[in-house]
C-alpha cells in the first residue's frame, strides 16, 4: 500500500506530474501535490500562477493534457467532475457556483439525487443541512433564495454543498477574498472542526497571513511550476513570499498626502435598490484633490451603486452630487468624462473593454465624439489609431500593436490601456473601482504607482476594493460601506483592520447617526 | 351586445377555446422547458410544421392515429437535437439558428409534401381523432361540452401540463433543468452534465411543439395545407413569456388567447362583423399577445442563464 | 468537448471551413435530388444552367437578387447592433403600400424624378416607423423585439389584405385581390434599354456601399458596433444607446421598405399579397451568409437569388419541387454558422 510507505499518515489525495496546455501558454507544467488526512496544505502563488488551473484538473472540469490523480489510493478519469464528487472531493469556488433563483436547499440538493427519481425529499434535506450547520457552525435560512445572501451566507451554502455530500476533501479557492476579517476567522474556525473530524483541506491563497495562520505546509507555485515546499512553521511570510514573486516584493512608497479642496461632493445621496444589491442610503462624501479617499466593504453592499452613480451610469434619487462646486443633475456617463473624471471600471473584460475590439477602438471609447478622433460624424482612424499607439507607449502595453484583438491581452495589460485611456485626459478626479483584482504583483505595483503619482499631480481618487489591505496600504482616509450606508471618514492610521472590520460587518452605523 | 353574450353563453363557444388552447399547450410546455434549460428555441414555428406534416403523412400512409403522433414527435426531436447541438456544444446565436431550423423544417415539409402528393389540387383528407364523451361530466351545461367531450389529444395536453409543472417543481430532474437555467456553472460544479440536459430539454422541448402542430392536423382539421401553422409558434413564444415560465401560468395565458380566437372568429359572423373588416377580426389574436407582451415586461421572470451559452473551457 | 479561440487563424482555416460548408450544402442538395428520383449531377447542372446559363437567366437572378439585398443589408444593419429585426418583411410591405400610395396619388404630376424620389422617400420611412415601435417596446419596457418584430409581419400581411379588398382594391382588378397599377412615369426604368434589369437593382449597390461607409467611417457605424459587440461597456463608456438602437432601426427599417418599393415601382408595377414570397426572412440567411458584411450581403443575395431562380427553371424540367431552394438556403445557413466558428475556435477533449 502506498499509504503505508508514506509514513504514518494516509495520503488522501496525490497529483502526479501536472501538465497543462493553453495554445502556448503552459498554465501547469508537471506539477505535483500530496495530501494527508487531517492536513491543511496551502497552495500559494500569485494570479496567473496555475492554482485555479490545477484545482479544477482535480475537479474534471479540465483534462489534463499530462499527469495523473489519484484520490484514496484510486485512480481518478480525467474530465469528470462527478468521478471526484463521487470520491468525496469538494470545492468551493472563487466565484461562487450557486444559482439566485434557487434556495438554499435547492441549491445544496442539486445534483444529490438520481435524475430519473420521481421525488425530491425536502424535508429530509433539510434536517440534515440543519444537522451539518450545526455540526460545523455554518448557520444558513435553508429556505431563502441564494439571490438574498450576504456573500458570507453564500459561501457557507458552498461549504454545506461540499458537506451535505460527505466530502473527505475540500478545496477552497481564494476564499477570503470576500469576507470581513472577523467572518474570515470565523471560517478558520469551521475549517478547524473539520479537519478535527478528519477532512482534508487544500486552502487556495495569495495573502500569507491566512496562510501562515491556518495551514500546515505550503506550496508555492509561480508560472505553472512548483517552486517551493515548505513546512508552514519552519517558514515565514517573507521566505514564502519571495518564493511566490521570484524577487523582493517591494511595497509602494506612500509619501504624506497634502489634501486641497473637496473636488466632488456627495450629500445625503440616495440611490434605488437594485435587485439583491442595495442602493446608496443617505451618503454624504467628499473627495480632496490630492488625496486617496479609500472605500472598504464586503462585495455587494452599495459599492457598484456608488461607483456607477460618480460614473454617470446613475443619478441621486435624493441628495446631490456636486463637483467643482457645481451641481450637476443631468448626469451621463459622457458629462462624467467631459466633466474630468476618470473612470477605472470594477470589471475590465465586460465593462471597460469590447473583447473584439481592438486596441484603437477600445482607447477611443470614450472620446470617439471629439476631435481630432471625429468631426462631423466622421471617424479619423488615423488620429484615433495615433492615440491608441500613444497610450499603448505611455503606458508599456505589452501587445502586438494597435490594430490587435483586446482579448489576446493579459488583464494587467488591458488595465494599462484603460489607465492609459482616463489618464491621458488629465482628470480631476479618479474613480478606481478594484483597479488591481486578478493582476500579478508586477501590474498590480505598477497600477499602484501610477494612481499615486496622480494623486500627487492634484486629483481626487476614489479607491474601492474589497481587499482590506490594499486600502489600509494606499487610503489617507477610509470610509466603510455596509448596505448602502457610509462610515464617517476614518484617517490613516486611525483605526485597526480589526475595527474596520466591525464596520464591514454593519456595526457602529446606528450610533453615528445617533451621534450626528 | 346581446350578440356579444350570445357568444359567451354557447357552449360551442367554449369547446371552440379550449380546442384551439389544445395545440398551444403541447408547443408551449416545449418551449418552457428548453427555456426552463436556458435555450430560447425559436425553431417552435417550423418543428409545429414539420409535426403537422410528418403526423399527418403517417396516418395518410396507413399509419393509426396515435402513431402519426409518435411520428410527428420523432420528426420534432429530429429537429430538436439539430437546434440543440449547434446552440449548445457550440454555443452558436439562438435567434439565427433557431430562424435557420424554422425555415428548414418548413421547407423540408413543402418539400416532401409536394414530392408525395406531386398532383393533388385539393388536399387530401384523413380520419382525425373524434371527440371523446366523459360519461357524466360531458353532461354538465357549458362547462360540460367544452372540458369533457373534447378529443384524447386534448386531454393529453392538459395531462402533459400537469406533467411538466410536476416535474420542474417536484423532481430531481426538474431541479436539475431549472439549475442549468439559471446558473450552468452551479449545475457543472455539482458534477451535473449541462451539454446533456440542454440538450435533452430542447430535444424533448421540439418534440412537444411538433405534437402540438400534429393536433392541427391529426386532431383540429383532417389535412395538411400550407401556412396552416400560421404564426401559432410566435404565439407560443409570446405565451411563455405571459406565463413567466410557469407551465400553469401559461396554460392559462393559453385559454385567454384561445378564448379570444374563438370569440373574434363568433364575431366575425354578428352584425358587427358585417361592418369591420373580417382582416381586423383576424389581426386581435396578434395585437393582444404584443399588449401582453407589454403588460408583462417588468414582471417577467426571466431564466438567468437564457440565451447565455456554457462552455467550460472559457477562462 | 471544450472550445479553444485560435489567435491567429491561418488563411487555410478562414477559407476551408466556409468552403466545407458550401460543399456539404452541395452534397445536401444531391442527396435530395436522389430522393426525389432524379439524377443529382443533372440537378445540380440544371440549377447553374436556370441561375446564370443566359443572359436571360443571369438577369432574372440578378432582378430577385435585388429585393433581397435591400432586406439583407436590414437584417445585417440591425443584428450589427443585436437588433433582432425578423420584420422586414412587414417593412417591405409597408414601403410597397406607400409606392404605391404616392405612386398613383396627384403628385404623379410631377416630373418622373422627384415623383420616384418622393416615392422611394415615403416608403423607406414607412419602413422606418414600423420598426421604431418594437424598437420603442424593446428600450422602454424591455419587451424582446424578436417576438414583436415577426408577430407584427402577420398584422401587416393582414392589413395588406385588407387594403387590397377596401381602400387600394383596383377597380379593373376583376375581383382579384391586388392594387392599382403605377402609371408608367412612375416606374423605375431599365438600366439599360433591351435589358430586361431595372434601377432597383443599382440603387441596392449604392444602398450596399452607402451602408458599408457609415460602418466603416461614421461615428454612427462604431457606435453601432459597439452596442452590438457589448451593450454593457458601451453604456459605460457614454455611448447613447438607446439613441443608436433607434438610429439603427430607422435605418434597417428603411432599406427594408426599399425592397418593396423596388419591387413594385421596378417590377411589379402594384401591390399584391405574393409580392414577397418571404424576402423579408430570405434576408435573414442573405446577412448571416454575408457575416453581415455590407457588400458581401451583395454577393451572398445574387448566390441566394440564384439557388431560387435555379431551382425555378430546373423544377420546370426535372421532377424536384421547387420547395428544394429553400430547404438549400437553410441548409447552407446552418452549416455556415458552425463553419465560421470554426474559423475562430478550435474544439478540444477536455
Amino acid at each position: 500500500m502506498n499509504a503505508a510507505q508514506d509514513g504514518a499518515r494516509d495520503v488522501v489525495l496525490r497529483l502526479d506530474r501536472i501538465t497543462k496546455r493553453f495554445g502556448k501558454l503552459v498554465a501547469n507544467d508537471a506539477v505535483s501535490l500530496t495530501l494527508q488526512r487531517g492536513e491543511v496544505v496551502a497552495l500559494l502563488g500569485e494570479n496567473g500562477a496555475g492554482k485555479t488551473t490545477l484545482m479544477n484538473i482535480l475537479f474534471g472540469h479540465y483534462v489534463a493534457d499530462e499527469g495523473t490523480v489519484e484520490a484514496f489510493g484510486e485512480p481518478l478519469p480525467p474530465g469528470h467532475p462527478r468521478a471526484a464528487l463521487a470520491a468525496g472531493i469538494g470545492m468551493v469556488h472563487q466565484h461562487f457556483t450557486l444559482a439566485d433563483n434557487l434556495t438554499v436547499t435547492e441549491n445544496i440538493l442539486l445534483g444529490t439525487v438520481p435524475l430519473w427519481r420521481m421525488r425530491l425529499d425536502l424535508t429530509r434535506a433539510k434536517a440534515r443541512i440543519a444537522q451539518l450547520s450545526r455540526d460545523f457552525g455554518l448557520s444558513v435560512h435553508a429556505d431563502a433564495k441564494v439571490g438574498a445572501l450576504t456573500v458570507g451566507e453564500r459561501q457557507r451554502v458552498e461549504i454545506l454543498k461540499a458537506l451535505y455530500r460527505d466530502a473527505r476533501i475540500l478545496i477552497l479557492d481564494e476564499p477570503t477574498a470576500v469576507l470581513t476579517p472577523q467572518e474570515t476567522e470565523a471560517l478558520f474556525e469551521t475549517l478547524r472542526k473539520a479537519v478535527g473530524l478528519g477532512l482534508s483541506i487544500v486552502f487556495i491563497s495569495h495573502k500569507l497571513h491566512e496562510v501562515m495562520a491556518i495551514s500546515d505546509r505550503c506550496l508555492v507555485l509561480r508560472h505553472g511550476k512548483l517552486v517551493g515546499e515548505a513546512d508552514t512553521h519552519q517558514t515565514d511570510r517573507h521566505a514564502l513570499a519571495s518564493m511566490m514573486v521570484g524577487a523582493e516584493i517591494v511595497p509602494p512608497d506612500v509619501s504624506p498626502a497634502r489634501p486641497g479642496l473637496a473636488i466632488l461632493k456627495l450629500s445625503g445621496v440616495t440611490t434605488p435598490d437594485h435587485g439583491a444589491a442595495p442602493g446608496l442610503k443617505s451618503v454624504t462624501m467628499d473627495l480632496r484633490a490630492g488625496q486617496i479617499t479609500g472605500l472598504a466593504g464586503v462585495s455587494g453592499n452599495g459599492q457598484a451603486a456608488l461607483s456607477d452613480l460618480i460614473s454617470g451610469v446613475i443619478v441621486p434619487q435624493e441628495g446631490t452630487l456636486c463637483l467643482g462646486g457645481e451641481e450637476r443633475k443631468a448626469w451621463t456617463p459622457r458629462r462624467a468624462v467631459h466633466s474630468g473624471i476618470a473612470r477605472i471600471p470594477e470589471d475590465r473584460h465586460h465593462t471597460g473593454t469590447i473583447a473584439d475590439f481592438d486596441l484603437t477602438e477600445n482607447t477611443i471609447l470614450e472620446t470617439y465624439m471629439d476631435p481630432p478622433i471625429s468631426r462631423w460624424g466622421w471617424m479619423n482612424w488615423g488620429a484615433a489609431e495615433k492615440r491608441a499607439r500613444d497610450v499603448i507607449e505611455a503606458y508599456d502595453v505589452r501587445c502586438p500593436g494597435p490594430s490587435a484583438r483586446i482579448r489576446l491581452l493579459s488583464g494587467g495589460n488591458m488595465q494599462k490601456l484603460i489607465l492609459g485611456r482616463v489618464l491621458e485626459q488629465d482628470p480631476e478626479v479618479i474613480l478606481a473601482n478594484q483597479p488591481v483584482r486578478g493582476l500579478d504583483i508586477g501590474a498590480i505595483t505598477y497600477v499602484h504607482n501610477r494612481l499615486l503619482a496622480a494623486r500627487d499631480a492634484g486629483a481626487a481618487i476614489l479607491l474601492i476594493s474589497e481587499d482590506l489591505d490594499e486600502i489600509i496600504q494606499l487610503s489617507d482616509v477610509i470610509h466603510v460601506i455596509s448596505e448602502g450606508r457610509l462610515s464617517p471618514e476614518f484617517s490613516r492610521g486611525s483605526r485597526t483592520p480589526a475595527e474596520l472590520g466591525l464596520w464591514m460587518a454593519g456595526q457602529g452605523f446606528g450610533e453615528a447617526i445617533d451621534a450626528a | 351586445m346581446m350578440e356579444v353574450l350570445d357568444i359567451l353563453l354557447s357552449a360551442s363557444f367554449w369547446a371552440a377555446a379550449v380546442r384551439i388552447a389544445s395545440p398551444l399547450i403541447f408547443a408551449t410546455m416545449g418551449e418552457i422547458i428548453c427555456e426552463r434549460a436556458g435555450v430560447l428555441n425559436l425553431g417552435i414555428e417550423g418543428i409545429m410544421v414539420i409535426g403537422a406534416f410528418a403526423g399527418w403523412m403517417a396516418v395518410y400512409v396507413g399509419a393509426p392515429l396515435w402513431f402519426g403522433v409518435a411520428v410527428a414527435m420523432g420528426a420534432g426531436m429530429l429537429f430538436g437535437l439539430l437546434h440543440a447541438t449547434l446552440t449548445v456544444p457550440f454555443g452558436l446565436s439562438q435567434h439565427v439558428v433557431g430562424l435557420g431550423v424554422t425555415l428548414l423544417a418548413t421547407s423540408t415539409s413543402y418539400f416532401a409534401y409536394r414530392l408525395m402528393l406531386p398532383e393533388v389540387s385539393s388536399p387530401p383528407k384523413i380520419a382525425p381523432f373524434q371527440p371523446y364523451e366523459i360519461p357524466l361530466l360531458s353532461d354538465v351545461p357549458l362547462i360540460g361540452p367544452a372540458l369533457f367531450a373534447q378529443t384524447p389529444m386534448t386531454y393529453a395536453a392538459f395531462l402533459l401540463a400537469g406533467l411538466v409543472a410536476f416535474t420542474l417543481y417536484r423532481t430531481p430532474l426538474g431541479l436539475a433543468l431549472r439549475s442549468v437555467g439559471e446558473n450552468p456553472a452551479a449545475a457543472a460544479a455539482q458534477g451535473l452534465s449541462v451539454t446533456g440536459l440542454r440538450m435533452g430539454a430542447v430535444i424533448v422541448g421540439s418534440g412537444l411543439m411538433a405534437v402540438g402542430g400534429a393536433f392541427l392536423t391529426l386532431s383540429a382539421f383532417s389535412s395538411f395545407f400550407f401556412e396552416m401553422v400560421n404564426g401559432r409558434g410566435w404565439i407560443c413564444i409570446a405565451l411563455v413569456v405571459f406565463g413567466a415560465w410557469k407551465p400553469g401560468k401559461a396554460v392559462l395565458g393559453a385559454l385567454l388567447y384561445a378564448a379570444f380566437d374563438a370569440f373574434q372568429i363568433r364575431l366575425q359572423q354578428t352584425p358587427i362583423g358585417a361592418v369591420v373588416p373580417y382582416q381586423f377580426f383576424l389581426m386581435m389574436p396578434f395585437i393582444l399577445s404584443i399588449l401582453a407582451l407589454i403588460a408583462m415586461s417588468r414582471r417577467a421572470e426571466v431564466p438567468a442563464a437564457l440565451m447565455v451559452a456554457f462552455n467550460r473551457g472559457e477562462r | 468537448m471544450r472550445l479553444e479561440p485560435v489567435a491567429n487563424p491561418s488563411l487555410a482555416r478562414r477559407m476551408g471551413y466556409p468552403a466545407l460548408a458550401l460543399g456539404l450544402t452541395v452534397v445536401v442538395a444531391s442527396a435530395l435530388a436522389l430522393i426525389a428520383g432524379a439524377d443529382p449531377l443533372a440537378t445540380l447542372g440544371l440549377i447553374l444552367k436556370g441561375a446564370a446559363g443566359s443572359k436571360f437567366a443571369l438577369l432574372e437572378t440578378l432582378n430577385r437578387a435585388t429585393p433581397l439585398i435591400f432586406t439583407g443589408l436590414a437584417v445585417a444593419v440591425a443584428f450589427r447592433a443585436r437588433l433582432w429585426n425578423i420584420g422586414a418583411e412587414a417593412q417591405l410591405y409597408g414601403g410597397a403600400i406607400l409606392t404605391v400610395v404616392v405612386g398613383t396619388s396627384a403628385l404623379s404630376a410631377l416630373p418622373a424624378v422627384p415623383h420616384l424620389l418622393l416615392m422611394g422617400l415615403a416608403a423607406a420611412l414607412t419602413g422606418a416607423l414600423i420598426l421604431l415601435g418594437p424598437v420603442i417596446l424593446k428600450t422602454r419596457f424591455g419587451v424582446d423585439e424578436v417576438v414583436t418584430t415577426l408577430l407584427f409581419n402577420f398584422i401587416m400581411l393582414l392589413f395588406v389584405s385588407y387594403l387590397l379588398e377596401g381602400p387600394m382594391k383596383d377597380p379593373m382588378g376583376m375581383g382579384w385581390p391586388k392594387s392599382e397599377r403605377l402609371p408608367g412615369d412612375a416606374r423605375l426604368p431599365r438600366i439599360v434599354e433591351g435589358l430586361r434589369l431595372h434601377w432597383g437593382f443599382a440603387l441596392a449597390l449604392i444602398a450596399a456601399l452607402a451602408v458599408w461607409i457609415i460602418q466603416t467611417r461614421t461615428t454612427l457605424g462604431y457606435e453601432i458596433r459597439a452596442v452590438g459587440q457589448n451593450i454593457r461597456a458601451a453604456r459605460f463608456a457614454g455611448i447613447p444607446v438607446n439613441a443608436v438602437l433607434v438610429k439603427t432601426a430607422l435605418l434597417s427599417g428603411g432599406l427594408a421598405a426599399l425592397a418593396g418599393f423596388s419591387e413594385v415601382a421596378g417590377l411589379k408595377a402594384h401591390l399584391s399579397l405574393d409580392l414577397s414570397p418571404g424576402f423579408g426572412y430570405t434576408g435573414i440567411i442573405v446577412a448571416m451568409l454575408a457575416l453581415l458584411h455590407p457588400l458581401g450581403v451583395v454577393v451572398s443575395a445574387v448566390f441566394v437569388a440564384g439557388v431560387f431562380v435555379g431551382a425555378d427553371s430546373m423544377s420546370r424540367a426535372a421532377d424536384v419541387p421547387t420547395y428544394i431552394a429553400d430547404m438549400l438556403t437553410a441548409i447552407a445557413l446552418l452549416f455556415m454558422v458552425p463553419a465560421i466558428l470554426l474559423t475562430r475556435v478550435r474544439v478540444r477533449r477536455g
